[in-house]
């Protein structure tokens, strides 16, 4: 029953090439609008001259930087109080339900309140990015603090360690797994959250904006090179966390 | 044979004081977990009434009750929330049924999962706010729009797991399967489909949460009705009571949803206790 990784591998390139050829085909022989869908190399060729003109950088670094300012705002302050609900039952039982209540209203439903509140400046759409990162990481902490092994924190008791050590030595490092799965959620979400708030918000540079302002302008070329973009940078952020998570959690396994 | 009458007479007692005390302790957290919210609802009232806080940044909780009130009575919370529901029923049973079939086909068929697995996967790395304003140039922005995004939102979850489902199938359940001579209809019916129940279940919460998600999206980008419209609309008009009963709205049916469909899920996890 076991099939070779070649057989494998040409099984899965039919459809992409078949797709491709199609593509080709329409766009070459007019069947298609090729205002619709413009053909492959106008989609490369306008991606060489926004490299060339330093604009597709431009917008990406925008992007990129505002994603991790307010991943790194929005993670940090869900990490302490996840780690506040997960040590304190007192915390978890006056917080958690406003907390559980207000998570379950779709992230992007913020987006025209907090622009109100805040305009249409940077800080709105980072303000918007850090509160998709926020969510993840205080529901992954908590669990991760909560379940750290009762035994453990008796071992922990008995050597009368100091409330600094306690945290450090016991709830932090069985909390790290958590940690991590949340701090990866939130990088996704924080990266679609991104592309969001350029949407709503298409001020400034960003690839959000690049992709309406294609869309505006009715260019295809521009719109397919963006959400192109946007799905290679979040499987590449995504892939960079899941490594970074790998080697950090590598001593549990040793 | 007495001592075992007491035996079960004793814990009985002692279940009514166990009771009594989980009541006790589950008032007591309820009313806890209320002391966050009351406090902000003072605090906000206390806000907008000393004019600290301007109506355009944060209305006293009284207009957004009064806009609620008035919202209802006109019909017109009714309205957009049925028309948001509608394409998301639309979206939904259109994405979640291709997934099952996709889905399937591909847990059943080694073949079917390795033509298709690369590309799907290609395309389901763009995510769902990437896929609307392509779409809105091929689609324009009427309801064909709203439906294929929810749809695709629905699809990718649900047909993951369905054909991690199958596949996921104990072996020796196939093999007793392969020795009682099963046809191939009676594999589909009395092995593949009450085993692979739960995980796709799980899928089709996951992809009605997406849809719920999807459809809130859509409708802030291109929408002239539903719950998203709404907070589009307030927006524009700087109405912040309605806003926040749209938002309150939204975060209301998605509990709903995801609460109900949860319900089913620990149901059928039982059903597959019992059937091992």
């Amino acid at each position: 029953m076991t099939t070779s990784s070649v057989t494998r591998l040409r099984r899965g390139l039919v459809l992409p090439l078949l797709l491709l050829v199609a593509w080709e085909a329409s766009s070459r022989t007019g069947l298609v609008d090729p205002r619709f869908l413009p053909p492959l190399e106008a989609i490369l060729s306008t991606a060489l001259t926004e490299i060339r003109s330093g604009g597709l950088v431009r917008h990406l670094a925008a992007s990129l930087a505002r994603d991790l300012l307010g991943f790194a705002i929005g993670a940090s302050a869900g990490a302490a109080f996840g780690a506040l609900l997960g040590l304190s039952p007192l915390a978890a039982r006056l917080f958690g339900p406003t907390f559980h209540a207000v998570k379950q209203i779709a992230v992007l439903a913020w987006i025209p309140i907090i622009s109100i509140w805040f305009g249409f400046a940077e800080s709105a759409k980072v303000v918007f990015i850090a509160l998709a990162a926020f969510v993840p990481v205080v529901v992954n902490t908590k669990e991760g603090v909560a379940s750290a092994s009762p035994q453990l924190v008796e071992v922990g008791r008995a050597l009368r360690f100091s409330r600094r050590q306690m945290l450090l030595r016991v709830f932090l490092p069985s909390a790290l797994p958590s940690i991590a799965t949340g701090l990866q959620l939130a990088l996704i979400y924080s990266w679609l959250a991104t592309v969001g708030a350029e949407y709503f918000m298409a001020v400034g540079p960003g690839i959000g904006g690049l992709i309406i302002a294609g869309r505006e302008r009715f260019q295809m070329d521009l719109v397919m090179l963006g959400v192109v973009i946007l799905g290679l940078v979040g499987f590449l952020l995504n892939a960079t966390a899941a490594s970074l998570a790998a080697r950090a959690l590598r001593w549990r396994t040793a | 044979m007495t001592a075992p009458v007491t035996a079960i007479a004793w814990p009985a007692r002692g279940l009514a004081a166990s009771l009594h005390r989980r009541v006790h302790r589950h008032l007591a957290s309820i009313a806890l977990g209320l002391v966050v919210p009351l406090g902000l609802l003072v605090a906000w009232a206390a806000a907008a009434a000393s004019g600290w806080l301007p109506e355009q940044i944060l209305p006293a909780p009284r207009i957004v009750a009064e806009t609620l009130v008035e919202m209802v009575r006109s019909g017109e919370l009714a309205q957009h929330a049925g028309i948001s529901g509608l394409r998301v029923l639309a979206g939904f049973s259109l994405g979640a049924g291709l997934g099952l079939l996709l889905g399937a086909a591909m847990g059943l068929s080694r073949r079917v999962e390795d033509t298709v697995q690369p590309l799907f996967t290609a395309l389901a790395q763009v995510p769902t706010l990437g896929w609307i304003p392509l779409l809105m140039l091929f689609l324009g922005i009427g309801e064909t729009l709203k439906i294929v995004v929810i749809a695709k939102a629905a699809l990718v979850p649900v047909t993951l797991n369905t054909a991690s489902g199958i596949r996921a199938i104990p072996e020796g359940y196939r093999e007793v399967a392969r020795a009682y001579r099963f046809t191939r209809v009676q594999t589909l019916r009395r092995l593949i489909l009450p085993a692979s129940v739960p995980p796709v279940f799980t899928g089709i919460r996951y992809g009605l949460t997406k849809a719920w998600t999807a459809l809130v999206a859509v409708e802030l980008l291109a929408s002239a009705e539903g719950l998203g419209y709404l907070l589009v609309w307030g927006r524009q008009m700087f109405w912040l009571d309605t806003m926040i009963v749209a938002m309150a709205l939204i975060g209301l049916v998605g509990v709903a949803m995801d609460a109900g469909l949860a319900r089913i899920e620990a149901r059928l996890q039982l059903w597959r206790i019992d059937a091992r």
